[in-house]
């Protein structure tokens, strides 16, 4: 009984960081229809951004409260202006090209972002790309027991993550539903040419968008990092991918269903890795993907639309 | 709009004094020799026309024959591949739509353009969306209301769920939300049942009296002719003829061609 509840717990931590990227799928997949598959390797960069500036700051420094935040707060700022970038200038010039361009060009950015990732360059002394070996992300939280209940412990990270996670999560609950740009982001999703009629600018709309999936993809990175990670450039295919499998299993482009699809598909992992065992982790999360869409090709949440004429 | 104009019109036409053909207010819109193509397809060659203060213009003609495009090109759906267009005497050829609504532009376009996922009342807020004044805001959305009394009850409703001729006066309201000059409306007539057609005729009348400018894409002729201060016949891309709706109405190839007489 016991394990169960420590699985389940394990099982809801870990997916809540998968919410955290899923989220920034489903929102750029609501706005421009487009799976961006670079998503998972802006995650990447933005663990990198983490780990230089943990780095920077010292050991001390960085694993003060002000630290952490800082550093959670420079790699988050550095996604967003990356994620600006991406959406600027490799997704904009194509968007009135047919659907596949996008997605072609989407999967050739998170190669291009993995693969530069893994060349050693540096610029007067500063590390520009770091190189394929594989690092210890910096131990910004120490690891602590906080709380033992019977048989089950749970760690501080463990609390720190959901914490943040849901923290991240209640922000963009927020903002998509009850403010003036949620709505504007919620209209360009339904149709961008009638939101420019409302005088909505649907370019700044994407743009944003593309920011704050990719702020949240950096928050959800170091959560995943700190937790127990190596840092390599290729981290983020990997996670990447199985993020998009839990938006897909809760609905494409349906923010509180990437959160459902998320948890389920931590759940999901731990129980393997807990009961079964850890080498069919990834065939049972796909397997997960392809028996939900089995029964609902839309997603948990997803809806078919028709239009009224 | 004579009595004759006024017989053959739907029962819509009341008394809108029609201005004589030969004096046409200031114009407030003017398109001049506007070329619009998708890829290889020309959808406009050379469109003329304009919109004078005050007016309702219609701009007719079968399908395909580039109504929806000039529309489009004007409220910057599209840019044009060539020609100028005029608010106020400001060009505007090539701006985004999001430019022009402060403008005091608004576009009710083709298949209404509604989003089906918001309420009714999202979609009416929406209109207003570069508005900051609240009271006025709250103040035009009790106007419209007052317009369109189906549309309170469903306020709460998601727009998806309303009927077509619900969803229709739900586009013009919300035109109406961002205090427009000019109006453009796409084929509002399409699909409805002739008495909501009457009702949001009905209206469109009593909107343009309130000083709101009106270019007005239409199918149906006889409806759009018999509303019209002035009018234009677009066929292939070009406009073909133009009068005044009374005029064009007692023409032979208007009537045998869109009037099916």
């Amino acid at each position: 009984m016991s394990d169960l509840l420590q699985h389940v717990l394990n099982g809801l931590a870990a997916g809540t960081i998968y919410a955290l990227v899923a989220l920034g799928y489903t929102m750029v997949y609501g706005v421009l229809k487009l799976i961006n598959f670079a998503h998972g390797d802006v995650m990447m960069v933005g663990v990198y951004v983490g780990y230089a500036s943990a780095k920077q700051m010292g050991r001390d420094t960085s694993s003060s409260f002000l630290g952490v935040t800082l550093v959670f707060l420079l790699s988050m700022a550095m996604c967003a202006a990356l994620g600006f970038l991406i959406e600027r200038f490799a997704y904009r010039p194509l968007r009135d090209k047919p659907k596949l361009t996008a997605l072609i060009t989407a999967i050739g950015m998170s190669f291009f972002l993995s693969y530069s990732f893994q060349l050693e360059a540096s610029l007067g002394g500063l590390t520009v790309l770091p190189g394929a070996a594989p690092r210890a992300f910096p131990d910004v939280i120490t690891s602590q027991v906080w709380l033992i209940i019977g048989d089950v412990v749970v760690s501080n990270k463990q609390v720190i993550s959901v914490v943040v996670a849901l923290a991240l999560m209640g922000g963009l609950q927020f903002l998509v539903f009850r403010t003036r740009f949620g709505m504007a982001m919620r209209a360009v999703s339904f149709d961008h040419r009638t939101a420019g009629l409302m005088g909505i600018p649907v370019d700044r709309v994407i743009a944003l968008t593309f920011m704050l999936g990719s702020a949240l993809a950096a928050g959800a990175g170091i959560l995943y990092a700190i937790k127990d990670t190596l840092v390599q450039p290729l981290m983020g295919v990997t996670v990447g991918l199985k993020a998009f499998v839990a938006a897909v299993i809760g609905g494409i482009g349906h923010v509180p269903g990437a959160v459902v699809g998320s948890l389920c598909l931590g759940l999901v992992e731990e129980f393997v890795v807990g009961y079964g065992g850890s080498t069919w982790r990834d065939a049972v999360a796909f397997g997960f993907l392809i028996a939900v869409l089995l029964f609902r090709p839309e997603g948990i949440f997803g809806r078919v639309t028709a239009e009224k004429v | 709009m004579t009595s004759a104009a006024a017989s053959t019109a739907a029962s819509t036409a009341a008394a809108t004094p029609a201005p004589s053909p030969t004096a046409r207010p200031p114009a407030l819109l003017s398109v001049g020799d506007l070329h619009v193509s998708y890829g290889a397809i020309t959808a406009l060659r050379g469109v003329s026309l304009s919109v004078g203060q005050g007016e309702i213009v219609a701009l007719i003609g079968a399908n395909g024959a580039g109504k929806t495009s000039t529309l489009r090109a004007v409220s910057g759906m599209l840019s044009p591949k060539q020609g100028s267009i005029t608010l106020d005497g400001k060009p505007i050829a090539g701006r985004k739509s999001h430019e022009l609504v402060p403008l005091g532009m608004a576009h009710a376009p083709e298949g209404r353009g509604i989003f089906l996922n918001l309420s009714v009342d999202e979609n009416l807020t929406l209109g207003a969306y570069l508005r900051s004044d609240h009271e006025g805001i709250e103040a035009d959305r009790e106007n419209g209301f007052t317009l369109f009394p189906r549309l309170r009850e469903r306020r709460q409703q998601r727009a998806g769920t309303l009927s077509g001729g619900e969803q229709q006066m739900l586009a013009v309201a919300r035109a109406l939300m961002s205090r427009p000059r000019l109006l453009l409306l796409d084929e509002p007539s399409l699909g409805l049942a002739p008495q909501v057609i009457e009702t949001i005729f009905k209206i469109l009348r009593a909107v343009n009296q309130t000083g709101v400018s009106i270019l007005l894409v239409e199918q149906n002729a006889h409806l759009a002719l018999g509303v019209a201060h002035h009018a234009y016949v677009l066929e292939t891309g070009q406009i073909v003829m133009e009068g005044t709706g009374k005029d064009l109405l007692a023409t032979d190839e208007i009537r045998r061609a869109y009037l099916g007489e």
